[in-house]
């Protein structure tokens, strides 16, 4: 990728306290998202991909938590620190959020309409009526039959993909130029996500919007990614553009995670490959790779100190492990 | 291949109360004239999406909710006229591993407690004896007897889930239900959690009712897989078979929508439209004629009649016009 990147983050640390000490949930983490690319953020429970995307809009919950260090820049301007007042221009007009459960993100006792005219007002200026068609307009763009029925319909009467549509309608309504999606299609069924994903991507070029897509399921990524970052344990383990990350993950993490799914048709009732042994707890890591407990390829400079991620930003792949899978040449 | 379980016709309706006076105002069919065998030491997994009766089909064998019509024979002995005695004594040999391990443990009993219970509940051995099982069965599902006076608490959701399993096991069932057994689990644990299911399985012979929303896992576990849509069974088969050519366009689309970790493969995805409709006023017809990309006019009109379209020994079970 080449130009100015629309979002820089860079050695981002959040740390969160606890009863029982402060965990760092994310540790120096650097990524670039560029205009108009979709981003994947992947990982397990507890990596700090759902924490680095909640950074980049400010709503990391203080206390208990905080950024403790790093920058995060969006179109060249640095988030960290901004006042709160300031934080709330930037979200909705700039970069917009979706959650996974989208009855959290609506308001139950409004209608539809009520909350995405309240939007469309506020921040783009129109009058009711104006307000009124843009809303009618976004939700047909995003795939709700009949809108101008479902315009005055209240969340609870529309069907769970029905509703994600409205959330990714009101996240469009102010034209941002980032989308931080966290789990946007796991609350639903598989052929509500296939439906739902198709239309994120084509919205997606529609608006020229760069994505970061925070999710735990790889096949999600490959369908919709231009880009993924895996995270384990707080730390980027890997990150590389979909094809070199597919065809050949470097990192022993990212290698375990593609073996132990199962795939539709391949059947084989044998067992699955397994990543051995369980993720470390963030209050007792060990001095070196985290990973290196579980890592077939474990040698005695794993545990001596923290890996870094080789090469250079703006490389096709970047691996933090003393030894990768090397990609045949 | 002796049968173990036989399902006939399973009706679950719930009703629905409403107005003033409370009374009947609907039925939701939650499962509506299900029918199927599954042989002893196999697994047959059950597939749909939210709200097809999959979890209710489980439970209505096992009984934890009696059926409205139907039968259920398990071992020769129909279930679902047994009385609370004979019912008991029944469960012995059917058991259930649950979704989400957070929720099935009782977090006030160690997991000494808990994996005893039924063996508590049934009377069976000593209590020295009943120590020494829970001992071997941690041990079976892969847990050191060391764990046994700890908290539910003071474990992660893969190894719960393992305690979860072993009570499952100590009646040494000769059926377990698996209501979305690793649906709460991570990937890398997850695997584990599949690789210990299929383990037991051989070396005790339990057949197991795998239910899940996730077809890739229903695939690498089962030797039969039934798709399931609006309470009704639309298509069975052996699992090799249902993936490679499946016939129901119900199954096509479902199988076409799962999500596929490798970028090269760009498979033709059928993207239905429209939603599951209610299973309390269910389309006349097949239940799937509203979205169905293959749609005729009887569709709509008659129900689908159940078709095999496969061989004597391999049988493959398809509720559709298209091949009637």
């Amino acid at each position: 990728m080449s130009g100015e990147p629309l979002l820089s983050v860079r050695d981002l640390v959040v740390e969160f306290s606890t009863e029982r000490g402060v965990v760092r949930a994310v540790d120096r983490v650097s990524f670039d998202v560029h205009p108009n690319e979709t981003v994947g953020l992947v990982g397990e429970s507890g990596c700090g991909k759902t924490v680095t995307g909640l950074s980049i809009l400010g709503l990391i919950p203080s206390p208990p938590g905080r950024i403790a260090a790093g920058s995060i820049r969006f179109q060249g301007r640095e988030l960290v620190g901004l006042p709160e007042s300031e934080f709330r221009r930037i979200r909705g007009q700039d970069i917009a959020m979706i959650f996974q459960e989208p009855m959290t993100a609506l308001n139950p006792v409004f209608t539809v309409g009520n909350q995405m005219i309240d939007v469309l007002r506020r921040y783009r200026g129109l009058t009711r009526r104006q307000a009124r068609g843009a809303a009618i307009e976004l939700l047909a763009k995003v795939g709700i039959p009949a809108p101008e029925a479902r315009i005055d319909e209240y969340p609870h009467q529309l069907s769970g993909g029905m509703r994600q549509r409205v959330v990714i309608a009101m996240a469009l309504s102010c034209d941002p130029k980032l989308i931080v999606a966290d789990e946007p299609t796991t609350a639903l069924d598989v052929t509500t996500q296939a439906q739902v994903l198709e239309q994120m991507v084509i919205l997606q070029r529609e608006f020229h919007m760069a994505m970061i897509l925070v999710t735990h399921d790889l096949g999600v990524v490959a369908e919709t990614c231009h880009r993924a970052i895996v995270m384990y344990c707080g730390r980027i383990a890997e990150k590389a553009e979909i094809g070199p990350l597919f065809e050949h993950p470097r990192h022993p993490y990212t290698v375990g995670l593609l073996e132990s799914i199962p795939r539709v048709g391949e059947h084989e009732k044998e067992d699955l490959a397994v990543i051995p042994g369980m993720v470390p707890d963030l209050l007792h890591l060990p001095p070196g790779c985290r990973f290196a407990d579980r890592c077939r390829r474990r040698q005695p400079r794993c545990d001596e100190a923290l890996p870094e991620l080789d090469g250079r930003e703006d490389d096709r792949s970047r691996v933090a492990c003393y030894f990768p899978a090397e990609p045949p040449t | 291949m002796t049968v173990l379980l036989e399902v006939r016709n399973l009706q679950k309706h719930f009703p629905v109360r409403g107005g003033l006076l409370r009374r009947i105002v609907a039925h939701v069919r939650a499962v509506d004239g299900v029918s199927f065998t599954l042989e002893s030491g196999r697994t047959l997994g059950l597939v749909g999406e939210s709200g097809c009766g999959k979890s209710t089909l489980g439970r209505a064998i096992l009984q934890l909710q009696r059926p409205t019509g139907g039968e259920v024979v398990l071992e020769g002995t129909e279930l679902t006229t047994l009385g609370p005695r004979r019912l008991l004594e029944m469960r012995r040999e059917m058991q259930i591993i649950f979704q989400d391990p957070f929720a099935s443990l009782s977090p006030r009993r160690t997991v000494a407690q808990t994996i005893r219970e039924p063996l508590d509940v049934h009377g069976i051995g000593s209590a020295s004896e009943r120590d020494g099982k829970v001992e071997e069965l941690l041990q079976v599902v892969g847990m050191r007897p060391q764990v046994m006076d700890r908290y539910p608490h003071e474990f992660s959701g893969g190894q719960r889930q393992r305690i979860g399993i072993a009570r499952a096991l100590a009646l040494n069932p000769k059926l377990i239900v698996a209501d979305e057994p690793v649906s709460a689990l991570d990937v890398s644990v997850r695997a584990q959690v599949l690789n210990l299911i299929a383990k037991l399985q051989r070396e005790h012979g339990i057949a197991f009712l795998f239910i899940s929303h996730d077809l890739s896992v229903v695939e690498h576990v089962s030797d039969h897989v039934g798709v399931m849509y609006l309470g009704k069974l639309v298509e069975m088969a052996p699992a090799k078979e249902i993936y490679r050519d499946p016939r129901h366009p119900y199954t096509q689309a479902l199988l076409s929508a799962v999500p596929v970790p490798d970028p090269k493969r760009k498979s033709k995805r059928i993207v239905l439209t429209g939603d599951v409709p209610s299973p309390m006023h269910p389309p006349p017809g097949c239940p799937f004629h509203k979205r169905c990309p293959k749609v005729m006019e009887v569709c709509s009109k008659v129900a689908a009649p159940v078709v095999d379209v496969g061989t004597a020994a391999r049988p493959h079970r398809v509720a559709c016009h298209l091949y009637a």
